[in-house]
Order: structure tokens, then sequence, then C-alpha cells
């Protein structure tokens, strides 16, 4: 093939160009330049929080990438990860979602890289979140959602209603609300927030999954799940709960106009009531969730994310000092309280938080109780199909709730149980008989 | 005679391979398209149900995932699964309350406004047609309002009325609760389709049937009815296939009622295989099942009608 001049020297151009870019490119790998990592999240302000570390760490530059939201992330990164190429160093990931991620290949163990007293900073059932129950550690904890129980205090005053302890007390001061008036509910029993139930289960001693050995074992059915669900079962075939889902617009009016005066939520809930019930601030204030044994109290998580860093990281041990720094240093935990307004992971950086969240502005303990709660939550494996026992929460709740049958409260159970463990053995995971 | 070809032939042939390819060349933008973005995606589609994933071990960690072929695998799971059929059955119920009432409404309305004594016609064709334009999802949240007790007009009506009203949410009612959705999107559609042949039809037609002394109702009857009949067959099938996929209603409602599960209709299992359970191949099987029904019961609906339908046009 002969060249015309002009082709020539466009083919030699192209070749210079490809042979200098290459060069750049390798030469910016060993070089001694400034490390820049992506992290994909969505807490509010997270920039803020990240020009701190940038600031006084010029060989680690990272950036925020904004995400809509848990779940559409996953979503995102689980496809980079298929494509090969596209993924960030870093990703915020949600408890639930660690062990999907992991069973993808995109989260890095980065147990080889991370300082030894990392754990120490976590309560044992966040940290065990993180770890999957395995000697390998695929995120840091970043937020909690530790559970608590939120009440109208004024309206408890006016019926002469005592703050529930145990869950005796809970059913009890269910039934008093109803006799005292019928227009109003201490709670709704909600089948359509499976986080929610995950962490009542939680509570009473649930993990629904674990690993044993090589293989997984699931057991949605145990136990505390079957008292948990015989429990509400119970007070939703009575009456005395309601039995429509939370985050309605009908139960955003209940709640702003005094029918639903009880909430079993998590530490951000002032948030949530600030936006749905705005008339309502200053007339809430918050306990700690009843118990089954009062001597033993617990709690469970609803919510609460992780920092991971992800199998396409080429700069695993600059990625793993970031997340460090952002969770367990006072300095990146104090801004993430403070700038992005996260319930930090941390203990210590739990202990420090001061003024109440301005919806709670009547309650002065507030952090106080939120951090003494965090620390007695219980211990909670999530498994690779979380999703899968989530979408069958919902379809058996919620036909349980609609028949307010008992029956079907626990039969919901063993149907999950049934449900979460076949499609793991279908999709050829080893599992525990 | 000359060897060589005189120039006018040439000329002609020329002319005529440019004709030739004219028909292509209008034909490539669509042929392109529906390559790119039907042909394709149908075909990728139906490669992937025949594909599955498997897991060794504890899932965790990279190589632990492998593609394999599943064979016809998938389908079978997704006949043999009774959620899937349960959606199928719902979905069935659906259409025998939603499409008939749809088409008797669409005709009822078009029939009006072609009557002689209609006035505001253009109004009222508008009113009626909007509905149409707003999308299911908003359509959906609006009505979702409505239904929920605590925040509905209705049910503040009624109540000072002292009336009973139906929770239209529960699950005796969300059959209909949907269905009336659907119907409030979709009859100003089917009625334009039947308006607009209702228009093409010689006003003379009516003069001779009525100096033959036929009343407005029977002119409605015996002569409009039979020749919008290809019209009305034709919406027929739209809202059937509408029916079948019925997705964007139940979804938008499904947070508002505990009445709705994540499998009610069968796109909605689909969805719920593809993006919940992170099991592509298997929504991909269910997907190709719904269009191959979708397919066979069209065609075996217009077959069946054919000879009575289009008599008249042959």
């Amino acid at each position: 093939m002969r060249l015309t001049a002009g082709t020539r020297l466009a083919a030699a151009t192209t070749a210079a160009a490809l042979t200098f870019g290459l060069a750049a490119c390798s030469g910016d790998d060993s070089s001694d330049g400034p490390v820049s990592l992506t992290f994909w999240t969505w807490a509010p302000e997270m920039e803020a929080v990240v020009d701190i570390w940038n600031e006084q760490n010029p060989d680690i530059q990272v950036t925020v990438n904004k995400q809509d939201g848990g779940d559409a992330a996953v979503t995102k990164l689980l496809t980079a990860i298929k494509a090969g190429s596209g993924a960030p160093d870093l990703m915020q990931a949600e408890y639930q979602a660690i062990p999907t991620m992991v069973s993808s290949d995109a989260l890095a163990d980065i147990s080889d890289v991370l300082a030894d007293d990392v754990a120490g900073h976590f309560p044992e059932g966040v940290w065990n979140a993180v770890t999957l129950g395995s000697d390998a550690v695929y995120a840091v904890p970043q937020d909690s959602g530790p559970m608590q129980f939120y009440y109208r205090a004024d309206v408890f005053a006016e019926l002469g209603l005592e703050v529930p302890t145990t869950w005796d007390e809970y059913a009890d001061v269910a039934a008093q609300v109803r006799a005292a008036d019928p227009s109003k509910y201490l709670g709704t029993f909600s089948a359509t927030d499976a986080g929610w139930f995950t962490g009542l289960a939680q509570q009473a001693g649930a993990s629904w999954w674990s690993i044993d050995g090589d293989s997984w074992e699931v057991s949605v059915d145990d136990e505390p799940t079957l008292r948990v669900a015989e429990y509400w079962g119970g007070l939703v075939e009575e009456g005395v709960i309601d039995n429509k889902p939370m985050y309605t617009p009908e139960w955003n009016a209940a709640l702003n106009d005094g029918s639903q005066i009880g909430w079993l939520s998590a530490v951000w809930a002032p948030g949530v009531l600030a936006g749905n019930a705005p008339d309502t601030a200053g007339l809430w204030e918050m306990a700690p969730m009843p118990q089954w044994d009062a001597d033993e109290p617990a709690t469970g998580n609803w919510g609460g994310s992780a920092t991971a860093v992800t199998t396409q990281s080429e700069h695993p041990e600059e990625a793993a000092e970031f997340v460090t720094w952002l969770n367990t240093s006072p300095e990146g935990v104090e801004a993430l309280a403070d700038i992005s307004g996260i319930y930090p992971a941390d203990s210590a950086g739990q202990e420090a938080l001061g003024d109440s969240p301005e919806f709670f502005s009547n309650q002065e303990d507030f952090y106080e109780i939120a951090a003494q709660t965090a620390s007695t939550a219980g211990s909670f494996t999530y498994g690779p199909n979380v999703n899968v026992a989530y979408s069958a929460y919902n379809d058996q709740f919620g036909k349980a709730a609609e028949a307010r049958s008992k029956a079907d409260f626990v039969a919901a159970v063993e149907t999950m149980q049934e449900t979460t463990r076949s499609n793991l053995v279908d999709s050829g995971f080893s599992v525990a008989d | 005679m000359p060897t060589s070809p005189s120039p006018a032939p040439v000329r002609r042939r020329r002319a005529q391979r440019g004709l030739a390819g004219a028909p292509w060349m209008f034909l490539g933008p669509a042929i392109t398209l529906f390559t790119l973005f039907m042909a394709l995606p149908i075909g990728y589609a139906a490669y992937l149900s025949l594909r599955t994933v498997k897991v060794s071990g504890l899932g965790l960690g990279s190589g632990a995932r492998t593609e394999v072929w599943a064979g016809l695998e998938n389908y079978g799971r997704a006949l043999a699964d009774s959620e899937f059929l349960a959606s199928v059955g719902r979905v069935g119920l659906y259409g025998l309350v939603l499409v008939p009432t749809m088409i008797v409404l669409a005709l009822l309305f078009a029939l009006l406004l072609d009557s002689r004594g209609a006035r505001a016609t253009g109004f009222s064709r508008i009113s009626i047609f909007l509905p149409y334009a707003v999308p299911a999802v908003i359509s959906s949240l609006l009505w979702g309002f409505l239904y929920l007790p605590a925040v509905s007009p209705f049910y503040y009506v009624f109540e000072q009325l002292g009336w009973d009203a139906p929770t239209l949410l529960s699950s005796r009612w969300i059959l209909f609760a949907i269905a009336n959705i659907a119907l409030w999107g979709g009859v100003g559609f089917n009625m334009i389709v039947i308006y607009t042949a209702l228009k093409a039809i010689p006003t003379d037609i009516y003069e001779a049937a009525r100096i033959d002394g036929a009343t407005e109702r029977m002119i409605a009857l015996r002569i409009k009815v039979p020749i919008v009949l290809p019209s009305l067959i034709m919406t027929f099938v739209f809202s059937m296939i509408a029916t079948l996929q019925v997705f964007a209603e139940p979804v938008t409602l499904r947070p508002l009622t505990n009445t709705i599960s994540t499998t009610w209709s069968p796109l909605m299992k689909v969805y719920r295989d593809a993006f919940t359970r992170d099991d592509i191949y298997s929504a991909a099987a269910t997907s190709i099942i719904i269009a191959a029904a979708t397919f066979i019961l069209s065609f075996g609906f217009l077959r069946l009608v054919q000879n009575r339908a289009f008599n008249q046009e042959k």
C-alpha cells in the first residue's frame, strides 16, 4: 500500500500523539505527584467535609461525586464493575447493601491496609456489618441509625400516659390510647418498611444471615423474629395498632394532626418529623426503645452506611487512609456530624454531640440518650440477597397486615425464610441445612 | 450496427438503478432505528433469557459468579411460578373490568359529540382527551391522594354527609381503583379514534336514514356503530395490550397500601426480578413470555373478528 505524503504525515502525528499520551499516563502512575481519589456519596454537604481533608493532604486529593441515593448508587456501581471501568475509588454503602456488593466483587477487602485500632471505634454490632462476621473488612462505618421511641409528650401528658419501657407496657399504652381517644393510634405496623422491621427483629436478638465456614445460613424464622412478628400481629389483630404503611401522605397528615402520637424510629427521626409534621415542633420527645428484657437493654438499627474502597481503585492504601480519617478521627467525625448532619457511627463522636436537633430543642438529653442506646445495638449480619428478603417482607406482611391476623404474621416470617433461603440455593450459593 | 451501445439506454439504466435505490434510502432511517432500538434489544433479551449466573461457595469476592447457559430453565421456572400465574389471573380480571368499560364509554362520548344536538363539542372533546396527556405516574399520584381517606376531599364530603365511603385501597376494591386510573387516562384517546371515524362518514347516509324515518338513536345504533366497527376493534386491541402491560399505576400506588404486592402485574414481576433480585436472566424470560402472549392474543383476536369487521371493505 502506498501512502500519500499527507496520510503519512497524519499517521506519524497520530503515532507520536499516542506515544506521548501513553508516556504521560504511565508517568502519572509512577511519579510522586498527588493521588486523586473519587468518592461516590449522597451525604449532604460532603464536599465541605472533604475540603478539610484536601487542605491538609495535598498528596491525596479526594473529589466528591454526588449520588442520588443508596439503591441508585449501588445499581450504578455494579454496572461499572461489570463494565470493568468507571467505578470510583470510594463508595458510600448502606449496611444492608454491602454483602450484595461484595458478592459482585465490587468492594475491596481493606483489612491489610487498615490500622488495627479502627475496629475499636465502633460498637460490635456495627463493626460486624462491615466484616460480615469474617476476617475481611469491606468498609468502615460512617453513620448509624440506632432506633428509639419517639412520642408526642404533650398528648401523653394530656391523656395521662406513661412512657412504655417494655413491650408489655407498650401494648398496654397502645390500648389506653385507643380507649381514651378512638381517633388516635400509638403507632402503626408498616409492611412497606422492611428496614424498620429488621431493626425491631435485631433488637430482639435476630440475625437473619450468618456465615458458617463455607456456607451461608439463613435464619429469618428464628425465635426472636417469630416473637416480634407474633407480638405485632397480636397488636394489629386487636386493633390497638394501625396497619397502614408509613411514609404515605395519610401517615404524614396523621403525624401532623396528632392522630399518630408515637413512632418507633431511628436517630434521624427529627429530620423526617420536621419535614412531615412541621406543626408539631417542640411537642415530641425521644426515649429508649421499649425492651423485651428490661435488665438487658437493646436496640436495633434502621438505616446507616459505611465508606468502602472499590476493587477498581488503584490506590487502596491512600483510600483507606482517607476513610479512617473521615470516620474515626475526631476532626473528621465532627465535620460529618456538624456539616453533613449525619449521626456518626464512631462511639466517641456520638458522645461528643452537644445541642439537640432544632425540632427537639425541648429535650436537652437527646444525644445523650442516642449515644447510650447506640451502644446497645445487637449484632446483625446481612446476606447477599437482602433485597429478596425485603420484597418477600413487603408481600407477605402486606397481606398479613391487611388481614389483621396474628397467625398470618407468623406465617409471613416462615414464607420469608423459605423465599430467602431457596433464592440462595437456586443461585448456587452454598447454604447450610 | 455499431457494437458499442448507444448512450441513451445507458442513461436510462442508470436512472433505473437510481430508482431502485430510492426505496432503501427512504426506508433506511426507519430500518436503522428499528434495528438499533427494537430488534437488537429484543434479540439481546432473547439471548439473556437462555443464560443464568451460577454462584459458587459463599459468593464473596472475585470469580464467585459465572454466567452460563441455562437452556429453557428460566422459561420453565417462570411458567411454574405461582406468583407469575397469580399476576396473570389478576390482570385478566382487571382487563375484564377495564377494557369493555373503556370501549363503551369511549363510544358513548364519541356518539354524543357526533350527535346533531351536541353543543360545545370542541371544549368537551378537549376535556375528555386531556387526561390522556397526563403521564400515568402523575395521574396515579393524584388519584392516590384522592383514594386516601385522611387527605381526600371526596372522603371529607362523604363524611360531612354522613355516608359510608368504601376504602378504595383495600383488597376488595383495589382492582377497581387501579382500573379507574387507567380508564380516566385512556377513554379520551379511544374516543378520539372513534370520533375521527365517525366524522369520515358521509352525511348523505344520515339524510337518507332520516327520510326513511330513522330516529337519532337508530342512526347511532344501526348506521354509525357498524361503520366504525373497525375503529372499535382497533381500540379494543390497543386497550388489551395496554392492560397486559399495566405497570405504572400499581407501582405508584404500591407504597400507599398493603394490598399491592411486588408481583401484582406480570410486568411488575419482571421489574422485581431484574432490579430487586438482580436476576435479569429470568426477567428476560418472563418478558419474552409476556411479549409472545400479547402477540398471540392480539393477532388471534384480529383473525377472529376479521371477516365480520372488515367485510364491507372488500
